[in-house]
């Protein structure tokens, strides 16, 4: 079974979104696709000051075995990226909700509208 | 995954757990605890595998050995009877049908070990060439099940598990032995650099050793560690570095082509009237930034396509973002600086030999 974090917005691309304040949310991907992914070894990010667009690829997060692009479920500018998944890729398999991969400024709120909250991905995800 | 077989195995890997996919028309496991674990695990330790999926062709008869001589592009009269050799197929144009082991029982009697995804593509093959020779081709790949048992710890592993002294098995030879009350082919083959063995057995006796490797603590691994295991040590795959588009010569396989004796074989003739013009060769390359080179992305240098990549990883023994590729001449030479697309960015690195690891086969004993 996966593990799911209420209260966060889910992408069917497998990316979560946790609001902050201000418009501001951390975005990571969930425990079901680190399950699929398996051993993370490569984390590709953009960088600060870039704008990401809802459901446009923005990177990649690479197993072993696969790459598997990143789908930005929000649009907005980046205001940090996570560094420590650089050096230590492995922590998205350890603790996906905790190690997000960018903090990013919301353009629009509105578009959380567009994503599953917890139960509907638990049900998107069966 | 409509219609997929079922390994004799199956049920265990699903009981235990494997993230099972489709490959060659078969559900087979692809990793069980994690890639990296299981391949660390044949590198340092003891890991085996379901390979039972592979195809084994009988030829046997009077004319067996010139028969095999004829679509084997290395050599078979030479072998000592118990020896395995591994060569190519090829078509008349020198592309390749499939790779293969050889295993020689005696003049008249061969069995040659194939790729899964080619088992019925092969046979057909094999058929059609064999007009001219006293033969009988079986396709006995329902007969003959198959566990790879690979590492450094794999001899010790065998003797303490099944009781069979393998110390005098010689490096690419097999001999028969017992377990229990089955019959058990054994070779010191494999296909991930380390010294390790094939046992191909019936389904009852390959369940039953399955379980007693399993008490002996050998690491269950998956096709994902078999194919980042056998990239490592250069080896080939069909449809990836090998194919009916790719010779041997372009393949750099050319060691395992008896392209300098007198014997014939199917290809022979394409082969070395390509030999005087390669156009394009498999080598090796490295990424000097950290990124992963994967399969099908392409090679550039001064912006000009030169290749793309057959097979990448970040390489879990080195480390390091490594790759074997196919690039056109001349642009094949060590240290040649080169760009790897990866998702439209374009990440230096260089042309480099295909020694990513040194392969630790155990070429000591026996014979």
């Amino acid at each position: 079974m996966s593990k799911l974090v209420e209260g966060l917005y889910y992408s069917k691309s497998h990316e979560w979104v946790k609001p902050l304040e201000d418009d501001v949310v951390l975005i990571g991907i969930t425990d079901f696709a680190q399950s699929e992914l398996g051993d993370v070894v490569f984390v590709d990010l953009p960088e600060v000051g870039n704008t990401i667009s809802q459901e446009d690829e923005f990177g990649a997060v690479e197993s072993v075995k696969a790459a598997s692009d990143l789908i930005a479920p929000v649009t907005g500018e980046i205001l940090e990226v996570n560094e420590e998944l650089v050096g230590e890729p492995e922590l998205l398999n350890k603790d996906p909700y905790e190690n997000w991969l960018l903090k990013v400024k919301l353009e629009n709120p509105d578009e959380l509208g567009n994503l599953l909250n917890s139960e509907e991905y638990a049900e998107f995800i069966k | 995954m409509e219609n997929l077989s079922k390994t004799c195995l199956y049920d265990k890997h699903i009981q235990l757990g494997a993230k099972m996919e489709g490959f060659a028309g078969y559900e087979m496991p692809i990793v069980y605890t994690g890639i990296k674990e299981e391949h660390l695990a044949v590198r340092n330790n003891v890991g085996m595998f379901d390979v039972s999926h592979m195809g084994e062709i009988i030829v046997k008869g009077k004319d067996a050995m010139a028969f095999v001589e004829s679509i084997f592009t290395n050599k078979v009269e030479t072998l000592d009877f118990g020896q395995v050799a591994y060569g190519m197929m090829l078509y008349e144009n020198g592309t390749i049908v499939d790779d293969l082991l050889v295993y020689k029982l005696n003049n008249e009697y061969f069995l040659l070990v194939v790729n899964a995804s080619n088992v019925a593509k092969d046979y057909n093959w094999i058929v059609e060439n064999s007009d001219k020779f006293d033969v009988l081709i079986q396709n006995a790949s329902e007969d003959y099940q198959e566990i790879a048992v690979q590492g450094p710890e794999a001899e010790k592993t065998l003797l303490m598990a099944l009781n069979i002294d393998l110390s005098n098995l010689g490096f690419f030879y097999f001999a028969n032995y017992d377990f229990k009350n089955h019959h058990l082919l054994i070779s010191r083959t494999g296909y991930t650099g380390e010294d390790g063995f094939e046992i191909y057995a019936s389904a009852e006796a390959i369940r039953e050793i399955w379980d007693v490797l399993i008490e002996y603590h050998v690491v269950l691994c998956g096709l994902g560690a078999r194919d980042t295991l056998r990239f490592e040590a250069a080896l080939p795959l069909y449809g990836h570095e090998i194919s009916d588009k790719i010779t041997p010569l372009e393949a750099g396989l050319k060691f395992f082509v008896k392209l300098d004796s007198d014997y014939n074989f199917i290809g022979k003739k394409a082969l070395l009237d390509q030999e005087e013009n390669i156009s394009r060769r498999v080598v090796g390359l490295e990424l000097t930034e950290r990124s992963i080179p994967r399969e099908g992305y392409e090679v550039y240098k001064d912006n000009q396509l030169i290749g793309h990549i057959t097979t990448g990883y970040l390489s879990v023994s080195l480390e390091k973002p490594i790759a074997m590729a196919m690039i056109n001449r001349p642009h094949t030479k060590k240290n040649t600086e080169i760009f790897v697309k990866v998702r439209n960015r374009m990440i230096p690195g260089f042309i480099r030999d295909k020694k990513f690891l040194e392969k630790k086969y155990n070429k000591t004993k026996g014979a």
